[in-house]
C-alpha cells in the first residue's frame, strides 16, 4: 500500500459518522456604516498610509517626478504613465525604491488589499520593493473579508496576495519594527 | 526520557523577574486578542461556523484530501503522501538532492519542527536558514522555538543583541530592537537571493481550488518562495479546509486570535507555480489519523495553530514555552503530543490548572481543558503517571471518601499551619511552596462557619 492509500484509508477507518457542511449566513453580519473611513482607519492601524487624490492625473504626476528625480521607480498602473517590465533577477530588484502596483479592492475591516499576480508583473515585487504604493479607486472597496472571498476567484491567476500594511516584525521584545523583510512603507492611494 | 515539565518550569523559575516579564508580556497578547475580537459583534457566531467548519471537514477529511490532491495537480503541483516525521524529511530530502542543492531556505513552519526536519538536513550536510526573525534568533542560540507564533518570546532584547553580535557582528551593547531587526533584514535579504529552494508551512489548504494559504507579517514566505526555483509547502491532513469562501471566517478569526492584528500582513494564495518554477506539496500524517480515531481527542485537529491558548494560560505564562519539551507547547501542545507518544509526553496534561481559559478563547471551539483532563484518565489507566502522584492521589481519593476523616485532615493541616508553619516552609517536605506563598490558614473550616452562620 503506498503512503497515501494508506492514510486515506486510515481516515476512512477513524472518522466520524458524517456531519453537515454548515450554512453560513454572511448577509446577517453587520457592516460599517462608513466604508471609506473604516477602511482608511484600518490601514493606519495596521501601519499604511493613505492618500486621496482627485483624479488619475496626479499619480500620473508623482511617477514622472520621483523617475525624473533619478529614483528607481517600477510601475504597474497604466493610469501612471508608463507600464515598466518587472525584471526577473531578485538581485536588481532589491534596489527599486518604490513600486507602484494596482490593487484589486481593499477591505474595510482590516485596512487589507487584495493584488494580482497579473498586476505584480513578478511575484516578487510588491515583496522587494523599499516602499510599495498601492492604487484603488475608491469605488473599490469591500466591507469585510466575507465579501471580499465573494468578489475573487482565488485560483484565476497563480497567486494572489492581501496585504495590510508595510512588512512587520514584533518577535524582538514585542517591539513593533516597521520593514523586517519586505517594503518599510505601504501607502495606499485612492483616486477618487 | 525527557525531564519532566516540573522539572523544567522550576528551573524557568529560578529567575523570578523573568519569569514575571514572561508573565506579563503574554498577558499583553491575550488582552490585545481581546480587543480585537471584542470589535467584531459576531465574533462568536465565527468561532462557531469556524468549528462546524472544521467538524465537518473532518468527518469527510479522506473526500476533501482526494479532492485537492486533484486539483493541485491539475494546477500542476506536484503532491507527495508522508506517513510520518520520517516520510516527511525523506521526501524533502529527495527533492534537495535530486537538484544538486547544498542550502535552502524555510519560513515558519511547526509541522517541520515537529518533524525535526532542521537536524535531519543538517546531519545530511544540508544547511537549513529559518527566515523568520524569531526563528532565526533562536536558530542561531541552537534552541527550539518556545512559542508557536512568538518563537523567541523567552528572551530579552540584550539575548537577541548579544545572539546577533556573535552571529552577525552587529555593536555590543546596542538593544534597539529597529537597529537589530535592521541587521537581520540585511542578513536574510542576501539569503533569500541566493536561494534556489524555499519551504514554507502551510495555514489553510482549500479542496475546492487544490491551492493553499500562507499567512506572516514579515513577508519572509512570499521574498523565499518567490526567489527560489522550488517551492515546497508542508501540512498536516487537517490543514484542509472544503472551500475559497470558507477563508473568510478563518482569516477573520486567525490574526485576531494570535496577536491582536485585524489580519495578518501578508495573506498569500499559491495555486501554480510561476513560469520556470516548481511547486511541491507534503501531506503528512504523523499519528493525525490516530487522533481522529480517538473520540475524546479528535477534535484538536480543529487548531488553526493560533496560539490564543497559549497566551492566556496561566501555566505557560509561567513556565515558558521550553518546559513542554515538545515543538508545539502549550494547552493544545499537551493535547497534540501524548497522541504522538504518550509516554514521553505523560506528563504534559498535568501542566494545566484546568481553568478553563483556554477553551475560552479557542477560535475553534475546541473544548481544550475537558481533553486534558480526559489525558490524565487515559494516562493514569495506562499506567504512566509518577508513583508520587499515583500514591497520594489515592491517599486523597481515600480520604475525600470518608467525611469524619476529612474533617479531622482537615483541622490537623489548619493546626499545623499555624502552629508549626516552619514546616511548611521546607520544600522537601512540601514542594507546593517552591514557587508559591503559603496562604494563612484560617482558625476553622467552611463547614464550621457555615454551620454557625447558615441561620443569619
Amino acid at each position: 500500500m503506498t503512503g497515501r492509500e494508506k492514510i486515506l484509508s486510515d481516515v476512512v477507518k477513524n472518522k466520524p459518522t458524517a456531519i453537515p457542511l454548515p450554512v453560513l449566513d454572511f448577509k446577517s453580519i453587520d457592516q460599517p456604516f462608513d466604508i471609506l473611513e473604516t477602511f482608511t482607519k484600518y490601514v493606519q492601524a495596521v501601519g499604511g498610509e493613505v492618500v486621496h487624490v482627485a483624479h488619475e492625473q496626479a499619480l500620473l504626476q508623482q511617477v514622472t517626478n520621483e523617475r525624473s528625480a533619478g529614483k528607481y521607480i517600477i510601475n504597474r498602473v497604466p493610469a501612471g504613465g508608463q507600464v515598466d517590465d518587472v525584471p526577473v533577477d531578485p538581485a536588481i530588484l532589491e534596489s527599486v525604491y518604490r513600486a507602484y502596483i494596482k490593487g484589486s479592492f481593499g477591505v474595510a475591516e482590516n485596512g487589507a488589499i487584495w493584488v494580482m499576480e497579473s498586476a505584480m508583473g513578478n511575484r516578487i515585487l510588491p515583496f522587494i520593493c523599499e516602499q510599495l504604493v498601492l492604487v484603488l479607486h475608491k469605488t473599490e472597496l469591500v466591507a469585510n473579508m466575507h465579501e471580499a472571498y465573494a468578489s475573487i476567484q482565488i485560483d484565476k491567476e497563480g497567486y494572489g496576495v492581501f496585504i495590510a500594511g508595510p512588512s512587520k516584525t514584533a518577535d524582538i521584545e514585542q517591539s513593533l519594527v516597521i520593514g523586517a523583510h519586505g517594503p518599510k512603507a505601504l501607502s495606499v492611494l485612492i483616486i477618487m | 526520557m525527557n525531564p519532566s515539565h516540573a522539572k523544567l518550569a522550576e528551573a524557568f523559575n529560578a529567575d523570578e523577574k523573568r519569569t514575571d516579564w514572561h508573565d506579563q508580556t503574554l498577558w499583553f497578547v491575550r488582552q490585545k486578542r481581546d480587543k480585537a475580537a471584542h470589535v467584531l459583534p459576531e465574533w462568536e457566531k465565527l468561532r462557531q461556523w469556524a468549528s462546524d467548519i472544521k467538524d465537518h471537514t473532518l468527518s469527510n477529511l479522506d473526500v476533501y484530501l482526494a479532492e485537492f490532491e486533484q486539483k493541485a495537480t491539475a494546477n500542476g503541483v506536484q503532491v507527495h503522501w508522508a506517513l510520518d516525521a520520517a516520510d516527511h524529511n525523506a521526501i524533502i530530502h529527495k527533492i534537495i538532492r535530486d537538484q544538486g542543492l547544498t542550502r535552502i531556505v524555510k519560513s515558519k513552519s511547526m509541522l517541520t519542527e515537529e518533524c525535526h526536519l532542521n537536524d535531519y538536513l543538517q546531519q545530511s550536510g544540508i544547511e537549513v536558514i529559518d527566515t523568520d526573525l524569531g526563528e532565526r534568533i533562536v536558530q542561531f542560540r541552537k534552541e527550539p522555538p518556545s512559542h508557536i507564533v512568538l518563537p523567541a518570546i523567552h528572551l530579552k532584547k540584550q539575548d537577541v543583541s548579544e545572539t546577533f553580535q556573535e552571529h552577525l557582528g552587529t555593536e555590543a551593547g546596542n538593544y534597539d530592537p529597529q537597529y537589530l531587526t535592521q541587521a537581520a533584514r540585511i542578513h536574510l535579504r542576501e539569503k533569500f537571493i541566493q536561494s534556489e529552494l524555499a519551504i514554507t508551512g502551510v495555514n489553510f489548504a482549500v479542496a475546492e481550488t487544490g491551492g493553499f494559504v500562507v499567512c506572516t507579517n514579515e513577508g519572509n514566505a512570499d521574498m523565499g518562495v518567490h526567489s527560489a526555483k522550488i517551492h515546497i509547502g508542508c501540512m498536516g491532513i487537517e490543514k484542509i479546509i472544503p472551500k475559497a469562501e470558507h477563508l473568510g471566517v478563518f482569516t477573520r478569526l486567525l490574526a485576531r486570535s494570535a496577536t491582536g492584528q485585524p489580519i495578518t500582513t501578508y495573506t498569500s494564495h499559491f495555486h501554480r507555480p510561476r513560469p520556470g518554477q516548481e511547486m511541491h506539496i507534503v501531506i503528512v500524517d504523523n499519528g493525525r489519523t490516530r487522533q481522529l480515531g480517538r473520540e475524546d481527542f479528535r477534535n484538536s485537529l480543529k487548531c488553526i495553530r493560533c496560539a490564543a491558548c497559549f497566551n492566556t494560560c496561566p501555566v505557560y505564562r509561567r513556565s515558558g514555552g521550553h518546559s513542554y519539551h515538545t515543538a508545539v507547547a502549550g494547552p493544545i501542545g499537551s493535547i497534540l503530543n501524548p497522541n504522538l507518544d504518550m509516554k514521553a509526553n505523560a506528563d504534559l496534561p498535568f501542566a494545566s490548572t484546568l481553568c478553563g481559559s483556554c477553551t475560552n478563547v479557542c477560535p475553534v471551539k475546541i473544548n481544550i481543558h475537558e481533553q486534558l483532563w480526559k489525558w490524565r484518565q487515559v494516562i493514569a489507566e495506562e499506567g504512566l503517571v509518577a508513583p508520587s502522584k499515583k500514591y497520594s492521589m489515592k491517599m486523597m481519593a481515600f480520604v475525600l471518601a470518608r467525611p469524619s476523616l476529612y474533617r479531622i485532615a482537615g483541622s490537623a493541616g489548619r493546626w499545623v499551619m499555624r502552629n508549626l508553619s516552619f514546616l511548611v516552609k521546607v520544600k522537601s517536605l512540601n514542594p507546593w511552596y517552591k514557587q508559591r506563598e503559603m496562604p494563612d490558614a484560617p482558625k476553622e473550616s467552611f463547614r464550621d462557619w457555615y454551620k454557625k452562620n447558615k441561620e443569619v
